[in-house]
């Protein structure tokens, strides 16, 4: 890791409840400003919990709660005084299962620069809805047909479409919650390599099930057991040298 | 006859359950002795269906043809001990027949649960044809009365008439004898009461729909909900004397303030209170709807910088549009169909008009003072009661119709 690169998100002592039951126990990270940071753990091990605390989505669940310090580029998120609204629109998130809205291919692109007033002109979101579209390299599969349904095109394509979405508001992070996991080998191999070429742009935080996938895709790991970060390091370090023995055994199938 | 059916029931109860309690057994004492003279494995093969079903085979058997029996015997209508003493006798000697046969099948190999399994179907058939048929008699009956009644009356003149006064003289020699029969000021009444209580369940409806959904916390909803429904509990005719005595006052006292004059009985009142009715309907079809859109776009919408009220507005309203505007042509229908608050609120003057502050008078309305009272069923006056509800039938199917097309259409796929 070379000195150049900024942390995006410092966090600190964080911990998240769900009524009584803690989920994550006080994790203590930086996260890089450029590049993939890959999540890796056993099911219920906090990791999709912790990922949903750097765009607050947490807030929408009832009786879940946040503390201990995340800042991103130095601003306290958890803020008393930051429209969480505001926030979401920075850090964009794409879900386990593709989500995009019954509208036209092309509403639900222009779906956040419509509510957050980005463009002007309807030539100007035009420009804008292609732009998110080649980004997300779904232009040249449905530049004929944007104004069908957005749920019409196949489960790749959705995937792809909802990353779309997410770029159109000019985000700065993208937080990934296996968003390979409903997708056949195919279309996660494309994903994987728009991953790859959105990585120069956006701060990319994606959890996942795959081990290989994080290999592939990511430049640094993060290991969590049972709410706890167990071990925080480059991919390769984590893959072929594992400081912890608990990672060790994930990473090689003896546990999760 | 006299109570001898009712008892020729019970034994035919008692027959077919002790047809199936005797024959259980049968089958599970023959089972057991198979499987001793197997050495306790046997074959899969060797016996197909379990003891309970060689019983549900006994009591079909049993209950069908003990059945027919009573039936016809219902049919011959019979009397006299003679008579009795026979059917009954014939009645056990078929149960106890059927028994015994049925008995004898009992079997490793005869299977019984397939052809349970084909009576149950059977009946579950019979049951949706009954259903079906009954639609269809009242139908055949509506349109057979209404063809009687185009006979005297033109169908034009019914359907495009603007003049309504069903008033056919009791007596030949009496002068007017000939009432008018023009459809359209009772439609038209129809049609505004309508209008006004849409204009009230409608939006009423889908905020409350809207806000118990995506705003109310838990313990509201606990109250709330209820609270809403035991509107949907009231008896229409509590609703029809609220609106004459309580509502429609207060609407003739606010419009006489303002200085209009207006009758008591007005289409406002009635539809007022009509829309209150069927708030609860609205809003709880309108809340399974908005419900049932998946967590996973509210989740995108606010994912994207999205608030509450333009993630409502953009995303969960439109998923949920098809269903809302279904929800609506059944509220629809419903409105359409009501007949008591009308009665009671509305007036029974056919006036031609859209002003919502007059008497009017509805389709149902209509029906009810056309077949009450002394009346024979020849006259134009009570034939024309099945040409109106003709009308008023066709009309909510098309609305079904449509409500079920436009459903289809625009179904949102999640």
């Amino acid at each position: 890791m070379t000195d150049t690169i900024n942390t995006k998100f410092t966090c600190r002592d964080v911990r998240v409840h769900y009524g009584d039951f803690e989920a994550l126990h006080g994790i203590d990270i930086d996260i890089p400003d450029r590049g993939v940071t890959a999540f890796i753990g056993p099911s219920g091990c906090g990791k999709s919990t912790f990922l949903r605390t750097f765009n607050r989505m947490n807030d929408t669940i009832d009786g879940c709660r946040v503390s201990g310090k995340i800042h991103m580029d130095g601003q306290d998120i958890y803020d008393p005084n930051l429209d969480p609204v505001l926030l979401r629109a920075q850090v964009g998130m794409v879900f386990q299962k593709p989500n995009p809205f019954p509208k036209s291919i092309y509403d639900n692109v222009a779906y956040g620069p419509r509510i957050h007033g980005l463009t002007s002109s309807k030539a100007e979101l035009d420009a804008l809805v292609e732009k998110s579209l080649r980004r997300a390299g779904l232009w040249e599969e449905v530049k004929d047909r944007l104004k069908l349904s957005g749920t019409g095109l196949s489960g790749g394509q959705q995937q792809r479409l909802v990353i779309a979405r997410a770029i159109a508001v000019s985000p700065e992070v993208i937080l990934m919650d296996e968003p390979a996991s409903a997708l056949d080998p195919i279309a996660t191999a494309k994903l994987e390599a728009l991953i790859e070429e959105l990585k120069e742009r956006y701060c990319i935080i994606i959890v996942t099930h795959s081990m290989a996938q994080a290999a592939r895709v990511s430049d640094k790991t993060a290991f969590f057991y049972m709410g706890d970060l167990i071990e925080f390091d480059d991919t390769d370090k984590i893959f072929t040298n594992p400081g912890n023995t608990r990672t060790q055994d994930y990473i090689t199938g003896r546990t999760g | 006859m006299g109570q001898i059916p009712i008892y020729m029931m019970l034994l035919i109860a008692v027959l077919t359950i002790g047809g199936f309690v005797y024959n259980r057994s049968a089958a599970l004492e023959k089972f057991r002795a198979a499987r001793a003279a197997a050495g306790g494995r046997m074959a899969p093969t060797a016996w197909h269906s379990q003891a309970s079903y060689h019983g549900y085979f006994t009591a079909w058997i049993v209950g069908l043809s003990t059945l027919a029996i009573f039936i016809i015997g219902l049919f011959i209508k019979g009397s006299g001990t003679g008579f009795n003493v026979a059917w009954l006798v014939a009645t056990i000697l078929t149960g106890l027949a059927a028994i015994i046969l049925t008995g004898r099948k009992v079997s490793g190999q005869f299977r019984a649960r397939t052809y349970v399994e084909r009576f149950i179907q059977g009946f579950l058939i019979l049951l949706s044809v009954i259903a079906v048929l009954t639609t269809l008699g009242i139908i055949a009956s509506l349109l057979f009365e209404s063809l009687r009644f185009f006979k005297e009356v033109p169908f034009m003149d019914f359907l495009f008439g603007l003049q309504w006064s069903p008033q056919t003289a009791l007596r030949t020699d009496q002068v007017g004898q000939s009432g008018s029969f023009g459809a359209i000021p009772v439609f038209a009444g129809t049609f505004l009461i309508m209008l006004v209580a849409m204009a009230i369940a409608g939006p009423v409806g889908l905020m409350i729909a809207i806000y118990l959904t995506e705003y109310a916390s838990g313990a509201v909803k606990k109250w709330v909900k209820p609270a809403i429904e035991i509107l949907a509990g009231v008896p229409t005719v509590v609703y029809g004397f609220f609106a004459l005595l309580t509502f429609a006052p207060f609407v003739r006292g606010f419009a006489e303030s303002l200085g209009f004059s207006v009758p008591t009985q007005s289409a406002l009142a009635a539809g007022v209170v009509m829309g209150v009715m069927i708030i609860p309907f609205v809003s709880s079809l309108s809340s399974d709807v908005i419900n049932a859109v998946p967590q996973t776009l509210r989740d995108g919408s606010y994912a994207l910088g999205a608030t509450e009220s333009e993630t409502m507005k953009k995303v969960v309203f439109t998923a949920a549009l098809p269903g809302i505007i279904g929800a609506f042509m059944l509220a629809i229908s419903r409105a359409i169909g009501e007949t008591m608050i009308v009665y009671m609120a509305a007036g029974k003057a056919a006036n031609l008009t859209a002003n919502p502050f007059e008497a009017v008078t509805t389709v149902t309305v209509q029906i009810v003072a056309l077949l009450t009272g002394d009346s024979d069923f020849d006259s134009p006056k009570t034939l024309v009661a099945f040409a109106l509800g003709l009308v008023l039938f066709i009309i909510t199917l098309l609305l079904n119709v449509v409500a079920l097309t436009v459903v289809r259409r625009y179904r949102a796929k999640y």
